[in-house]
């Protein structure tokens, strides 16, 4: 009962945290059960300081633009929300993980997911987070998170997410 | 008669395999030498006939002797089931106008002798019109490794009749990818040129991608995300035990040895730049050679080891530069329509290959290291990664075939190899997706 009612809010805050991403808003919930944190949140209870309840109540990913490492501004807004959840768990230490779409060579977007994931580090700092408890890694576009090949699903993978260690 | 021994094999994992002390005897004779160019037009006829004893093995011996030499575009095997002359009697003394008559320009006959655990293979190739020995050579070799005998066959077959070193005693590294794209498995792996001998090197437990030999092929440098740090290691594969290359405080990517195995460079990426650095692999000094606002990723030196292509987006799209091996003097050398990426410099020199983004379209080119003569050699949905043969005659990479449905359905990635001029392109049989190959250089 519990589980459910968590479940279904941690899919709501994922798609509200997509919503202002027009080009993504079908995939995103195409992908709901292969977006992968999503889908583990509504299992489990969202203790709080988790991942999931990280998902649940302020959104764990932002999006980019093709070839922008700029966060835009509805993904600053995300990264705001996140600092100040940040701020209520100050054991809690986090990657942030940078992603790209499959429509650039492999050794690149590494390099391209790893700026991504460093301007959402910059922003969580801005916010007050402490740089130490933020560990960037890269996937470039060997992990993405919607499986069609498709502007709805680039639009998905262009990303960076914040992951509880 | 001389035998000279010959660098072991490569194999990896934690077994430690003895190397096979192949054993070489040779004695040439002279033979016309057929134009590359020519051979790509007009494939040169060739019957391979099955190897003579062996009970059998000479027969699995000439069969993939026969697929190398087709496989490769310059040659065109006489279908086994034309034969007049039996493979024995041809063994023992070839009559030339059984094979004549059948369109043959080149014979190779040959036997096996099974010396109890090791086998003698003794092959003669055979200028068909003017009944001439073009070459008599003896290779001995633990009998399981009868496929390298024969690939060895095929460079010897190669180079006589057209005049330069094969690439079929060679293997390729690449990554073996499994499961949905969101939880890839992706381990080290490794096979014969040809496909087969396929073995996997990690168990998939941490993530690989952009393994590369070592010159001397025992060795190979890769990407791992092992504990969830992206950085380069080396991996040995007669010992099957990897460690880490350097300590970076951030990502490392994209490594490559230097033509001489001293040095790797690689793309370090830290806050928002990513720069090539060169590591030296003995004192693991590193050397930052280039600096800047841009990602500088995937370099790769030129055969003499003095110059270094790389990609960088520093002018704002990728685009393909050239450097002094010591840093330096970058200039850009592409300047067609699109992005440039994955520049990898021929053995030969002479070219430059690369994967090219241009209309939602990905290809696979060459051109001159001064950027001139640019070719697009196959182009498609989605395709990178070039890695040159050891004759730069041959390159392989990986193709992506398009997801059709939400959930990646009818994604694949498979390795194709293509000839130089773009001609003959192929699928490399695996079993599992492959990407990121790397070709060995010729193993003896």
């Amino acid at each position: 009962m519990n589980a459910k009612i968590l479940g279904a809010l941690g899919a709501l805050a994922l798609l509200a945290a997509c919503s202002s991403d027009e080009a993504s808003n079908a995939a995103a919930t195409g992908a709901g059960g292969s977006g992968g944190l999503a889908g583990g949140a509504g299992m489990g209870s969202a203790r709080p300081g988790s991942q999931e309840d990280l998902v649940a109540s302020v959104g764990d990913r932002v999006f980019f633009d093709t070839d922008s490492t700029q966060v835009r501004g509805d993904g600053r807004a995300t990264l705001e929300r996140q600092a100040s959840w940040l701020g209520r768990y100050p054991q809690v230490s986090v990657y942030m993980e940078g992603h790209a779409d499959e429509r650039g060579t492999r050794e690149y977007n590494l390099a391209l997911g790893q700026r991504r994931a460093n301007a959402a580090r910059d922003l969580l700092v801005a916010s007050g987070v402490s740089g130490q408890r933020i560990q960037t890694v890269s996937y470039g576009k060997d992990r993405p998170a919607a499986l069609g090949s498709d502007e709805g699903s680039w639009a998905q993978n262009r990303r960076a997410v914040t992951t509880v260690r | 008669m001389m035998t000279t021994p010959r660098r072991g094999l490569i194999l990896g994992g934690a077994a430690l395999l003895t190397a096979p002390a192949m054993a070489r005897a040779q004695g040439g004779g002279q033979g016309a030498v057929i134009d590359i160019t020519r051979a790509r037009t007009d494939p040169i006829p060739i019957a391979v006939p099955a190897l003579a004893g062996g009970g059998g093995r000479g027969a699995d011996i000439a069969r993939v002797i026969q697929a190398n030499l087709r496989n490769c575009g310059l040659f065109r095997p006489v279908d086994n089931a034309a034969f007049i002359q039996s493979a024995e009697a041809a063994a023992a003394t070839p009559r030339f106008q059984d094979w004549r008559v059948i369109g043959a320009n080149a014979l190779v006959t040959g036997r096996v002798e099974d010396q109890g655990g090791r086998l003698r293979v003794e092959f003669r190739l055979w200028d068909v019109l003017p009944e001439q020995q073009i070459q008599g050579t003896a290779f001995t070799a633990p009998a399981a490794q009868w496929r390298r005998i024969a690939h060895l066959i095929s460079d010897v077959i190669y180079e006589r009749l057209l005049g330069e070193k094969g690439y079929f005693d060679t293997r390729i590294v690449y990554v073996a990818e499994s499961g949905p794209r969101d939880r890839r498995t992706r381990r080290l792996a490794i096979m014969d040129q040809d496909g087969e001998n396929n073995r996997f090197l990690t168990d998939g437990s941490f993530q690989v991608l952009s393994p590369r030999f070592h010159p001397n092929a025992q060795q190979i440098v890769f990407m791992s995300y092992f504990q969830n740090t992206p950085r380069v290691y080396l991996f040995d594969l007669n010992s099957g035990r990897s460690e880490v290359l350097g300590q970076f405080p951030g990502m490392t990517l994209s490594p490559r040895f230097s033509p001489d195995g001293r040095t790797v460079v690689l793309s370090y990426a830290r806050n928002n730049d990513a720069n090539i650095v060169a590591v030296d692999v003995g004192s693991r000094s590193q050397r930052q050679l280039t600096s800047g606002n841009g990602l500088d990723v995937s370099p790769c030196y030129n055969p003499d080891g003095t110059q270094i292509v790389f990609n960088s987006d520093r002018g704002g799209d990728q685009q393909l530069y050239v450097m002094d091996a010591g840093g330096g003097g970058a200039r850009r050398i592409s300047f067609g329509r699109g992005r440039y990426a994955t520049p990898v410099w021929s053995p030969r020199g002479d070219l430059i290959a690369f994967t090219r983004i241009s209309g939602g379209q990905f290809g696979i080119g060459v051109m001159r290291p001064d950027g001139s003569g640019e070719r697009i050699l196959s182009e498609g949905w989605g395709m990178e990664g070039p890695t040159f043969a050891p004759n730069g005659r041959v390159l392989a990479f990986y193709r992506e075939s398009q997801a059709r449905g939400a959930r990646g359905e009818g994604y694949s990635a498979r390795l194709a190899q293509i000839d130089i001029t773009g001609f003959n392109e192929r699928q490399i049989v695996t079993p599992t997706d492959a990407t990121d190959p790397s070709w060995s250089p010729l193993l003896a």
